[in-house]
């Protein structure tokens, strides 16, 4: 057994394209914890939804016309599914979360898991039950990078989730609208006192997490070259832990812990062969992730950045 | 002059617990009305709800004689009603500047940035630290950014709830000069205090609250003379 930099570097790439995937879908449920202390386990199937709508999409324009570039087919099916998961963060938020605003924290988080349910059925009726292939529209070819390969997709996931998190950084920093969703995250009723419609900003956050989560649900299922109805639900707990990682309600945490979570599942699965001589194979992948949650929330619940205690839901 | 809020036969309760059980009140334009009581007499709830962070469950609320009591808080900021609340509520993990950015919300006029101007004059202490997280702040200072904050809203009527709470003597001092520097300016205010000397003696006119109803009310000057009121709010034998 002998350590090959080009392998290391390669998990390295795939580690760091996974958790710029993770940190943009944790973004959302981290986004939606500070505000209302709320964990929005129907996420994962907004993310999911923004996948097959925009897949459906890309399907649709590549049959109508098959020789455009590849860019314009993924910039259709994301600009496509944006809007449709605003919609949907919107309407959850208005009609599962908001009567339970004052009811007892159990409530919401039942409902939550009952909203992903429903969307989850719905999603089944719209695709069925089969698995959804990409279309050939991706240049296979990859640059080679110190021994690693890295295709376009790679790099536009990574650099593309990059820009969105500094966006996002910028707006809840450097904004009127972010002042008022920290303060509303801060307490919500002097907010009002101030003049912040807080109903108005709590759906603005979730519309904002539902459009990181159509970003993502897109780079996710171009990266595997698949979508279907059931794909939210591993990459929402996955995201879920990211954002405990890096500690619920931080944004900048939701960032690291997604790409920690990443590196981990992407190294833990290239060497979990060699480390078990071989007992344990790469296809423990998707365990890593909630070996992290159970580390996280035994020896550091607040998370890496954190400062407030995850409550027990 | 006319009444700039009216409050009729107020009641609020809180699950069973009836705080308030038809208070009677009124404030003129340009007034400093103090409104004193001992703990749980039903003064926070009053503010409270004339700032509709409670619903009153009979009564009425006018201001600026419009019935006010079924709109929500932030529309009332809107029409220059101010809370300063009990506690402070400075957005702690908000820097000073942002905390005064934020009681300036709902404006779009240009007068902000001269308002933001006023308020570090008024008080040096927040331009020094304007940089800081309010967090960071002594209670006194942060008792300063919250009126401050307040005063960003430009409000016509501000809402103070107990501004000397927790802080030395001569801090309480400080922040009575500012407050009565911004009366002086002609916004009207209502000040709910525990220290009832400092109170009566700043205000026009006073209400003393008792377990959710006006028990006494006049002039200020009379009521630090009344010996019922010296007895039982200024630590007085009659
Ligand atoms: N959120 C609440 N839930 C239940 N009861 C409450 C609540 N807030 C206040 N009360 C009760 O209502 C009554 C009036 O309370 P309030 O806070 O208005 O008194 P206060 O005059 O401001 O007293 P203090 O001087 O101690 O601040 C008290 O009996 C209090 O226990
Ligand atoms: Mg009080």
């Amino acid at each position: 057994m002998s350590f090959h930099p080009e392998i290391f570097l390669q998990q390295i790439v795939n580690g760091l394209v996974l958790g710029s995937i993770y940190a943009l879908v944790a973004l959302g449920y981290t986004m939606v914890y500070g505000i209302l202390g709320l964990i929005n386990f129907a996420h994962g199937e907004v993310v999911m939804i923004g996948a097959l709508t925009a897949l459906s999409v890309i399907l649709a324009l590549h049959g109508a016309a098959p020789d455009l570039p590849a860019a314009l087919y993924i910039l259709a099916g994301t600009l496509v599914a944006i809007p449709v998961t605003m919609t949907l963060g919107y309407t959850i938020e208005r009609v599962a979360y908001r009567p339970l605003r004052n009811a007892p924290r159990l409530a919401p988080l039942i409902t939550a898991i009952g909203v992903s349910i429903v969307l989850q059925n719905v999603a089944l009726l719209v695709w069925g039950r089969s698995y959804h292939p990409w279309p050939p529209i991706l240049p296979t070819t990859p640059h080679t990078f110190l021994g690693a390969n890295i295709t376009d997709l790679q790099i536009f996931i990574v650099a593309g989730a990059a820009a969105i998190m500094a966006g996002l950084t910028l707006l809840v920093n450097k904004t009127k609208l972010g002042r008022a969703m920290r303060a509303t995250a801060e307490n919500p009723a002097v907010a009002g006192l101030m003049g912040v419609n807080v109903n108005v900003i709590i759906s603005i956050t979730f519309v904002i997490g539902a459009a990181l989560g159509a970003v993502a649900g897109v780079m996710v299922s171009a990266n595997y070259q698949i979508a279907h109805y059931y794909m939210g639900f591993i990459l929402g707990l996955k995201a879920f832990t990211a954002a405990v990682l890096g500690g619920i309600g931080n944004l900048a945490g939701a960032m690291l812990g997604g790409l920690l979570l990443g590196l981990i599942e992407s190294l833990g699965a290239g060497y979990i062969g060699d480390l078990t001589g071989g007992f344990l194979g790469s296809h423990y992948q998707d365990v890593f992730a909630f070996f992290v949650l159970i580390l996280v929330l035994v020896f550091r619940p607040s998370g890496l950045v954190g400062e407030r205690v995850a409550e027990r839901a | 002059m006319s009444d700039l809020l009216e409050v009729r036969r107020l009641e609020v309760a809180y699950g069973g617990i009836r705080a308030l059980k038809g208070v009677d009140f009124e404030v003129r334009e340009g007034e400093l009305v103090a409104l004193i009581g001992a703990n749980g007499a039903g003064k926070s709830t009053t503010l409270r709800a004339l700032a509709a962070l409670v619903r009153p469950a009979a009564g009425t609320i006018r201001y600026r004689g419009e019935v006010t009591h079924h709109l929500p808080s932030y529309a009332l900021v809107r029409k220059g009603l101010a809370l300063v609340p009990e506690g402070r509520g400075v957005f702690a993990r908000l820097t000073v500047r942002e905390n005064l950015e934020m009681g300036a919300y709902h404006r779009a006029d240009r007068g902000v940035a001269a308002d933001l101007e006023r308020v570090f004059a008024l008080m040096p202490r927040l331009a020094e630290r304007s940089g800081q997280l309010a967090g960071t702040l002594s209670g006194g200072e942060q008792q300063m950014l919250a009126i401050g904050r307040a005063l960003m809203s430009r409000p016509r009527l501000l809402l103070l709830d107990e501004p000397s709470m927790g802080l030395a003597p001569l801090m309480v001092q400080k922040v009575f000069e500012i407050v009565q520097s911004v009366a002086r300016e002609g916004v009207t205010i209502l000040l709910v205090e525990q220290n009832a000397k400092l109170a009566l003696e700043l205000s026009s006119r006073a209400y003393v609250l008792e377990s959710g109803l006006v028990s006494a009310s006049g002039p200020s000057a009379a009521l630090l003379t009344d010996p019922k009121v010296r007895e039982a709010y200024l630590g007085e034998a009659a």
